[in-house]
């Protein structure tokens, strides 16, 4: 099936898979989001617990899409895993330690004897959602921003800058990705707890703090995108595979796709929607419009980075080291070999989907974190 | 770009890798066995309905729980750090390598990460063997991970099912097959998990133990080590029978691992193998001054080393120098001649890049023919790596032949702490199952002793197995294709340094809190911890 497809067909194929892998990580950033909010969304104990196993239960998941994502951008992209990570140093050095110090957080938050404090582990979860979700944002910024590399022709490649990646957070339009995503997984957070923690106070905090986290995710993200639709992009000639820049590249790539540019005005007026009903009424059903929406819109960003004869890893120091999904892709074995695994996924969501319906049957509430003979598991 | 690599960003990044890599493997193992140990003990809870057996699974379970995030903690540094200390090795075999851990994530850590959910959340909320099958397939899953990560390894151990294609400078796969079901990818998992099974299985005899030394909980602590005790005897004998695949293999891919193990310096027919012994003077000395005893003191197995190497006691095992050397009634060709013939190959392939880029076609065009040629390709491009340590100089030549012999102390000391320790843990195995079927088992204070200090001993015994592999692979990364100087990023030694340190604080810092989480839990014993 997939042997006879041709060698771009199979990069393209795998351009969505990763960019699908890093939409649904965006949405579920949301854990991310809710963690910069324990303390201010939980004035007591119990209601902190509430919102800490509300989001525990979760977590594993965005972290294990983090971890697929980066193993299938290693698998279909090699070079840009190599190129970026082996460059960016500090910047993934950074997202990596804030990620270390969540995936034991809450397994040891409230254990007896556990070293740091209750209040220490509250505050690597804190760490983890600010910065996890700056950086990430600002990581993906680069994609349409470049970044200071060169690969010679054995395909190695070398950082050109010694701040090996930093300089991308000081860069006004990066960080406003950064923060947009930020926000955002603050406004996803607040949606998430609106639908499944049963708790009038918690819940009318929660929509009294989307006010303004929407509002700053808005100033940002229309910052980030009014500069992606003005700015000259990184163009590749289909035939002589030469990288250049076009005035407006992205926005010609938008115009160029009217199916990703439906992607990204339903993507938006989705998030819009689910903002809007969870601010009226604090409605459960907030966060799936604005999780589908998130998802559209980060797909559309992706495929504006990656397809449409674009480098979505440019190089600002030499334009002809930018790597496109052409030049910076595994072989048409390895693509074929890893597309039959693909057709996994279905499967794997659908099981994902059953197992979780199974325990989630019920929002999280006062009486199942304090119940005395729990059988389950508290955080 | 590769002749000019700072040797100390080389060792800070191996340090670097080598902590991260041998803190994950602390938590790693226990989670591959526990996960089916307490899949065991709810299959009989579920069976007999007895509620003893699930306050048994549930103790176990709370365990696992606290070991598994740490596991999880560290998982991600390791895929992480391919890419941002070796991302000239990502690219090299990214078409190889990164498929296996693509797969992973898809296949394993999904299912690992979603049926644990069901394991600590799922007790009052799904039907029992709903529970059962979320436990099963966690312990799967855990599995599956490792099968996938160890396929990629031991891909660098023995390079089988790929081709090198010199217009992308790298290796790119050709048989999914071959590299999946390679003998050295089969061992090495088999290898592994048991060896997984055998450290969880000693750890849950050896908390039991010491509640039996406690005179508390002796159901549970009985209970437990019937489980534990066969599922551990049963993983001993696994690991014994696969490390002699893993051993056969060695000797046919990774000659100068296996000698380095032996402390083998010359080759012989009818090689002894050391049961222990203590080598004389430093690695350096023993290379560069040749001596007819390379021991102190020894006990030697005549033969033994040439049947665990070849299955028959008068074969013949090449020693460190056959190899450096050569040695032609053996067919051994000398590392000197294997550089030169790498560099002809690494010089090859720099030309046809300069023809590339001059649109020299018919000189690119005849290059190319040259990386189709079987001969060719045997000749040359199979020592490609050995290439990186030519040098004109005939006296700088024979010092960096030098370079490609592994730290045999080390391996020599890692493989032999861990043979021993997996044969006495077999005997304890034994031991415990006999006499707690015979119902003597709170008598016998000095095994139960043993049992409780054998927890250290397995942990030990993983960390030199860790050892034997990869410090006896040494300078390669991937077998006489790259070495470390060639695979490593090209960052600051300064920006490592400081990410070194910063690991091993965190590492630390976690090692602390799980410690003291775990004992704190298992001093509170199964009716709370369980609970």
């Amino acid at each position: 099936m997939f042997e006879s497809l041709s060698q771009l067909a199979l990069q393209e194929y795998w351009w969505v898979l990763v960019s699908i892998l890093g939409a649904v990580l965006v949405f579920l950033l949301f854990v991310q989001g809710g963690q910069t909010m324990i303390s201010c969304l939980g004035k007591t104990d119990i209601e902190r617990t509430m919102i800490v196993n509300s989001l525990g239960r979760k977590w594993e998941f965005t972290f294990t899409t983090l971890v697929t994502f980066g193993g299938a951008f290693f698998a279909s992209f090699p070079l840009f895993y190599s190129t970026s990570f082996g460059g960016a140093y500090w910047v993934w050095m950074i997202i990596l330690f804030a990620f270390i110090i969540q995936a034991v957080s809450y397994e040891y938050r409230t254990r007896p004897n556990n070293f740091f404090g209750e209040r220490t582990y509250e505050k690597f979860l804190f760490v983890n959602g600010l910065i996890g979700t700056i950086f990430l944002g600002t990581a993906v910024a680069t994609f349409f921003s470049g970044s200071e590399f060169s690969v010679n022709e054995m395909n190695q490649s070398q950082w050109e800058l010694p701040t090996h990646g930093l300089e991308a957070a000081l860069n006004f339009f990066n960080l406003s990705l950064g923060l947009a995503v930020f926000f955002l997984s603050r406004v996803l957070a607040l949606l998430y707890f609106m639908n499944n923690i049963n708790d009038d106070a918690i819940v009318e905090r929660a929509r009294k703090r989307l006010v303004i986290n929407a509002g700053a995710f808005l100033v940002f993200f229309l910052t980030f995108v009014v500069w992606l639709m003005l700015r000259d992009g990184f163009a590749v000639n289909p035939e002589t595979k030469e990288v250049y820049m076009e005035p407006y590249k992205y926005f010609n790539n938008l115009i160029g796709m009217p199916v990703v540019l439906i992607m990204f005005l339903a993507g938006v007026v989705m998030v819009l929607w689910g903002i809007f009903i969870g601010i009226k009424s604090a409605s459960p059903n907030g966060i799936w419009f604005a999780g589908l929406g998130t998802v559209s819109t980060v797909l559309a960003l992706f495929f504006l980075a990656g397809f449409h004869n674009t480098a979505f890893y440019p190089s600002t120091y030499d334009l002809q080291s930018s790597l496109t999904i052409e030049n910076a892709s595994s072989s048409h074995y390895t693509l074929t070999a890893m597309s039959y695994v693909s057709l996994m996924i279905p499967f794997v969501i659908a099981y994902i989907w059953y197992a979780w319906k199974a325990i989630n049957v019920k929002p999280i509430d006062k009486e199942e974190m304090s119940a005395d003979d729990k059988d389950g598991h508290v955080y | 770009m590769v002749e000019n690599v700072d040797l100390s960003l080389v060792d800070w990044s191996r340090a670097q890798f080598a902590l991260t890599a041998m803190f994950h493997w602390i938590f790693v193992p226990l989670t591959l066995g526990l996960g089916y140990i307490v899949a065991f003990m709810e299959t009989i809870y579920v069976k007999t309905g007895d509620p003893e057996w699930k306050r048994i699974t549930k103790f176990w379970m709370n365990l696992f729980g606290i070991n598994f995030a740490i596991g999880v903690a560290t998982g991600i540094i390791l895929e992480f750090q391919f890419g941002t200390n070796w991302s000239n090795y990502s690219w090299f075999v990214g078409d190889i390598f990164g498929a296996p851990l693509a797969i992973e994530g898809i296949m394993a850590f999904f299912m690992e990460s979603t049926f644990i959910a069901v394991m600590f959340f799922g007790w009052d909320k799904v039907s029992k063997k709903f529970h059962l099958t979320s436990s099963w397939l966690t312990a799967i899953g855990a599995n599956l991970s490792a099968l996938w990560i160890l396929v990629a390894n031991a891909w660098m151990q023995n390079p089988v099912g790929m081709k090198f294609n010199p217009d992308s400078a790298r290796n790119e796969m050709v048989n999914f097959w071959d590299v999946l079901f390679s003998p050295t990818a089969v061992n090495k998992f088999l290898h592994t998990t048991t060896s997984g099974f055998v450290l969880a299985s000693m750890f849950v005899v050896g908390i039991s133990a010491w509640f039996l030394l406690h005179k508390r909980n002796q159901l549970f602590a009985k209970k437990s080590i019937i489980v534990g005790s066969v599922f551990g005897f049963i993983a001993t004998i696994m690991v014994i029978f696969t490390g002699d695949g893993a051993a056969k293999d060695i000797a046919k891919h990774q000659p100068m691992k296996l000698a380095a193990m032996e402390g083998l310096y010359q080759g012989e027919e009818g090689a002894p193998l050391m049961i222990y012994g203590f080598l004389s003077g430093s690695d350096e000395e023993r290379l560069k001054d040749p001596r007819e005893d390379n021991f102190i003191v020894n006990i030697p197995v005549p033969g033994m080393l040439s049947f665990l190497a070849n299955g028959d006691f008068g074969s013949y095992v090449p020693g460190i120098r056959d190899m450096l050397y050569g040695n032609e009634k053996h067919g051994i060709l000398s590392f000197e001649e294997r550089i030169k013939r790498g560099y002809i190959a690494q010089q090859t392939l720099k030309e046809l890049k300069e023809a590339e880029k001059n649109d020299d076609l018919a000189r690119y065009e005849r290059l190319k023919l040259k990386f189709e040629d079987k001969e060719w390709l045997d000749t040359f491009m199979k020592y490609f790596g050995y290439g990186t340590y030519f040098d004109a100089d005939p006296q700088k030549l024979e010092a960096n032949v030098l370079e490609l012999v592994p730290p045999v102390t080390i391996a020599f000391h890692a493989f032999h702490i861990m043979v021993g320790l997996g044969t006495l843990f077999l005997l304890v195995f034994a031991l415990l199952f006999y006499y707690t079927i015979k119902n003597k088992i709170e008598n016998v204070k000095w095994l139960l002793l043993v049992a409780l200090w054998s927890i250290p001993l397995v942990y030990l015994a993983q960390q030199t197995g860790w050892l034997v592999a990869e410090v006896g692979r040494q300078p390669w990364v991937i077998q006489d294709m790259m070495n470390t100087r060639m695979a490593v990023s090209q960052i600051e030694t300064s920006s490592v340094q400081i990410t070194f340190w910063l690991f091993a604080i965190t590492f630390v810092g976690l090692a602390i809190a799980e410690a003291k989480i775990m004992l704190t839990q298992i001093k509170k014993g199964p009716k709370e911890g369980g609970q």
